[in-house]
């Protein structure tokens, strides 16, 4: 299997693959980065999101060729409890969740809008976050929790 | 002399469980582990329990640990189902911490040499007049809790609480930000393996023939099981999991299978089926003249779960003992079906809860649990985990039942009811595990010795029914016959989802009686209010008018409704109010709702789930329905069961009517059955039709338009 060379979270890693594995898998699997979820594996519901070159991506059916020299983010990558990023603080303080499970790839889809676009008005965010299905119905919640990142971010 | 007064009673989970040490310990380093049987969903609930512990033990709410149910070690309190885990969890903890505080308190008086009266604790520690101090800590190794609870205790008055009744954060949720793993499909064991399931696409389907070479030929195969049409395999990574359940697929043949129902003609299949027929309720009046008798049918469909997670399990066997973890809903009651199917003592089993992704009832968790189980039998011994496809958990799991409800309303001259005959048609909304004989995992029916596939039945009346729940009506009718016909088919495997049959039977008892206030010429808010006494019902309508401004000015292509109900007559009371605009496709704009759940343990934690189920009944009102044709479930992915976006989300605003002197109950499944009749009725409103089928899409508009026309 050939090694394919990317960085995660700021480092660079190097992994021997199958070509047409996902991205996932090998982030879940040999990478040990559980934060992106499986939902679906058909690019459906955003669970898996990843940034890919500082784009959302669905990682559940993005093949291994593809990733060489990419740099990808996770939600481990975003912040930490100790350095949190301004969303991750936004969606403790607005409660934006219930069950969780979509959440990574939500901060992920938002992390990416609010890298093009500090300003996005309510519209913007929901659109940017339409790929990513909730099903606990915390979606008000998590656009308050974005626009409280982006103005604080905005201003900061 | 006078009477003696009844003996104090128990809550319910504490009569089943009543050893303190069970449910309350303290542990070194000034923690305090509180172990309850109801399970985290992403309801929230271990927040609340928390808060409640601290309150009554005055201990900081940082001191906590939740414990995760384990039937090693946890009070059985059943499933975390029916928005009871407050009532039933809750009231126990209240008790049980009172009375471990009590004990405490007794102990420092004998030790520090002062009248129990004068002791005070903050933050676990004990102190009294003059500086002299313990702690619940320090007083452990004197304090036995192993001690079965007394019924005389008496819990703080709500006044005294500073914990219960303000708005905290959860404690789950900095894990959730922070990618630390929490859920069971992040969690890992030493030698974990991975277990797929090879399920057939026609309904009923049996496995006759399987060809395994190509699947035994894939890398990284561990083992090939197969019993009767229970197949499945188990290797080293997913990836290779997969690819030899891919080889597996390509060699299997399967039977013809059952037929399914004609998804267009759902009342016509459920109206002729055989059924079991119960009278509900009924109440009779002396004899009004009726003038005339509206008869309305209302249907619902089947309704997916649709977790965003596919369920998952993990599995590992040491000789004839086996230890599970699973996201059940109910440790327990997934144990008994277990053993019966593992034809094991349940002492040779644990179940252990590890967090999943919302449920909204009885999804596939347990029918992964026993295919993990089976499929690690083969594991020599490591630890399988097993996750299911989304196909498979889309099409698999039990579905919530579709419905078709008849009302009869007799109106007398003046378009008042006189009479009312509510009618369900539907199958059995509860097939749980642990509750008959017989096993209710999907699995059990496979093997080669199957178990019957268990037909769904419906919890009695007491425990707020399953098809007929709040099919009673909270107004004060004059006279009605309530009557449940119970399928004793199943064609389409069905069970517990959020508020069973509520949602269908509040759609139509609210969609009829808007209709009959419309008769009138009277608003519906006023029509509902002169047929209701209870204040509570009364305060939370009054309070969703007020908050939305009823009734708003009328406006081209807008339209406002509104509708109420109590959660099975027994728990929270919910008004919502709908704004939504639209031709032909219908959007809601905004829900306004009001609740009173009692005491609200954790506010901004009620609000949440009110606001939750007002989105997902907005979802489950203007998309969601299960797809089939005569042969298999067609809506197996997220393209053909869509639900919900962002952008499609309605505004949700919510007032919280505090009673901290009233029991708390629980808001999970409150908004659901309010939220779809205010959203029906404001469809009306906007466009002058009534959509009486869900879910309210363009195709159903169209046809009531021309049905009106």
């Amino acid at each position: 299997m050939p090694a394919i060379q990317f960085h995660l979270n700021g480092a660079t890693v190097s992994v021997d693959a199958d070509p047409d594995q996902t991205l996932l898998d090998a982030l879940r699997g040999r990478l040990g980065i559980t934060s992106p979820h499986f939902g679906c594996g058909a690019g459906e519901c955003g669970a898996c999101h990843v940034m890919v070159d500082g784009r959302a991506m669905a990682s559940c059916d993005m093949p291994m060729w593809s990733m060489a020299n990419k740099d990808v983010v996770t939600l481990e990558g975003l912040g930490t409890a100790e350095q949190p990023h301004p969303l991750q603080r936004a969606f403790i303080s607005e409660q934006a969740m219930q069950c969780g499970y979509c959440v990574s790839g939500i901060l992920i889809s938002a992390a990416a809008l609010l890298k093009r676009n500090l300003s996005s008005t309510e519209a913007e965010v929901r659109t940017a976050l339409d790929r990513n299905l909730c099903r606990c119905g915390s979606h008000n919640r998590m656009v308050r929790a974005v626009l409280r990142a982006a103005s604080e971010m905005a201003t900061s | 002399m006078s009477a003696p007064s009844p003996a104090p009673k128990l809550p319910v989970s504490l009569a089943a469980n009543p050893r303190l040490s069970s449910w309350v310990r303290f542990t070194g380093e000034g923690r305090v582990a509180i172990s309850p049987g109801k399970v985290e969903i992403g309801q929230g609930i271990v927040t609340a329990l928390a808060q409640i512990a601290a309150d009554e033990l005055d201990v900081g709410i940082g001191r906590i640990e939740m414990i995760r149910a384990s039937t090693a070690a946890s009070p059985n309190e059943g499933v975390t189902s029916g928005s009871l885990s407050i009532q039933q969890s809750g009231r126990a903890l209240r008790h049980a911490c009172a009375e471990v505080r009590q004990r405490f308190l007794a102990a420092a008086s004998e030790r520090l040499g002062v009248d129990a009266a004068l002791l005070g604790v903050a933050d676990g520690t004990i102190s009294a007049p003059g500086n002299v101090r313990t702690s619940y800590w320090e007083l452990s190794g004197d304090v036995s809790l192993d001690h079965d609870v007394t019924a005389g205790t008496i819990a703080k008055s709500a006044v005294t609480r500073s914990v219960a009744g303000h708005s905290i954060q959860r404690v789950d949720i900095p894990d959730k930000v922070f990618a630390r793993p929490r859920f069971i499909h992040d969690c890992t064991l030493p030698g974990l393996v991975h277990g797929r399931l090879l399920r057939p696409d026609i309904s009923g389907a049996k496995l006759i023939a399987l060809e395994e070479a190509a699947a035994r030929a894939v890398s990284g195969l561990i083992a090939l099981v197969r019993d009767g049409s229970f197949a499945g395999v188990v290797a080293d990574s997913e990836a290779a999991a997969e690819a030899a359940l891919k080889a597996l697929r390509k060699g299997a043949t399967w039977s013809a299978g059952e037929p399914l129902p004609d998804e267009s003609d759902l009342a016509g299949f459920l109206r002729s089926q055989p059924v079991e027929t119960t009278v509900i309720d009924t109440r009779a009046a002396a004899a009004a003249k009726a003038t005339r008798t509206l008869r309305r049918q209302y249907t619902r469909p089947y309704i997916a779960h649709a977790s965003i997670a596919p369920s998952c399990a993990m599995a590992q066997w040491d000789g004839d003992r086996v230890h599970v973890w699973t996201h059940s809903q109910g440790v327990y009651l997934l144990r008994a079906d277990l053993a019966i199917v593992l034809k094991l003592s349940a002492e040779n089993i644990v179940v252990e809860h590890m967090e999943g992704a919302g449920c909204y009832g009885h999804n596939a968790a347990d029918d992964v649990a026993l295919d993990a189980v089976l499929l690690a039998k083969a594991a020599s011994g490591r630890p399988v985990r097993v996750q299911w496809s989304r196909h498979d958990e889309m099409s698999h799991t039990p579905f919530g039942a579709a419905m078709a409800i008849e009302i009869e309303a007799d109106l007398d001259v003046d378009n008042e009811i006189v009479g009312w005959r509510h009618a369900i048609w539907s199958n059995g909304h509860a097939a749980r595990p642990g509750r008959a004989a017989q096993p209710a995992l999907l699995a059990a029916s496979e093997i080669a010795n199957p178990y019957p596939r268990m037909i769904s039945t419906n919890p009695p009346a007491a425990n707020g029914g399953g098809g007929d729940r709040n099919s009673v009506p909270l107004y004060d009718l004059p006279a009605w016959t309530i009557t449940s016909h119970r399928l004793l088919t199943m064609p389409v495997r069905t069970s517990a989802l959020r508020t069973l049959g509520a949602q269908g039977n509040v759609f139509a008892i609210e969609s009829l009686l808007d209709e009959i206030a419309a008769l009138r010429a009277e608003d519906p808010i006023e029509f509902r209010l002169r047929y209701l006494s209870d204040e509570r019902a009364r305060e939370v309508i009054r309070a969703a008018a007020r908050r939305a401004g009823w009734k708003p000015e009328r406006r081209s292509g807008i339209g406002h409704g509104v509708g109420f109900a109590r959660y099975k007559n027994t728990g929270a009371y919910c008004a919502a109010i709908a704004e939504v605009e639209g031709a032909d496709d219908i959007r809601v704009r905004r829900l306004t709702l009001a609740v009173d759940v009692g005491e609200a343990i954790n506010p901004d934690g009620v609000i949440n789930q009110i606001e939750g189920g007002a989105i997902q009944a907005t979802s489950w009102v203007l998309k969601e329905r299960v797809r089939f044709d005569r042969t298999r479930i067609t809506s197996t992915s997220w393209t053909n069961y869509p639900i919900l976006t962002f952008s499609e989300a309605p505004m949700v605003d919510v007032e919280i009517i505090q009673r901290p002197e009233i029991e708390p109950v629980g808001a999970g499944e409150a908004a659901h059955g309010p939220v779809t009749a205010a959203i029906a009725n404001a469809v009306h409103d906007c466009l002058g039709v009534r959509v009486r089928d869900l879910p309210i899409t363009r195709d159903k508009i169209i046809a009531a338009m021309e049905l009106a026309s």
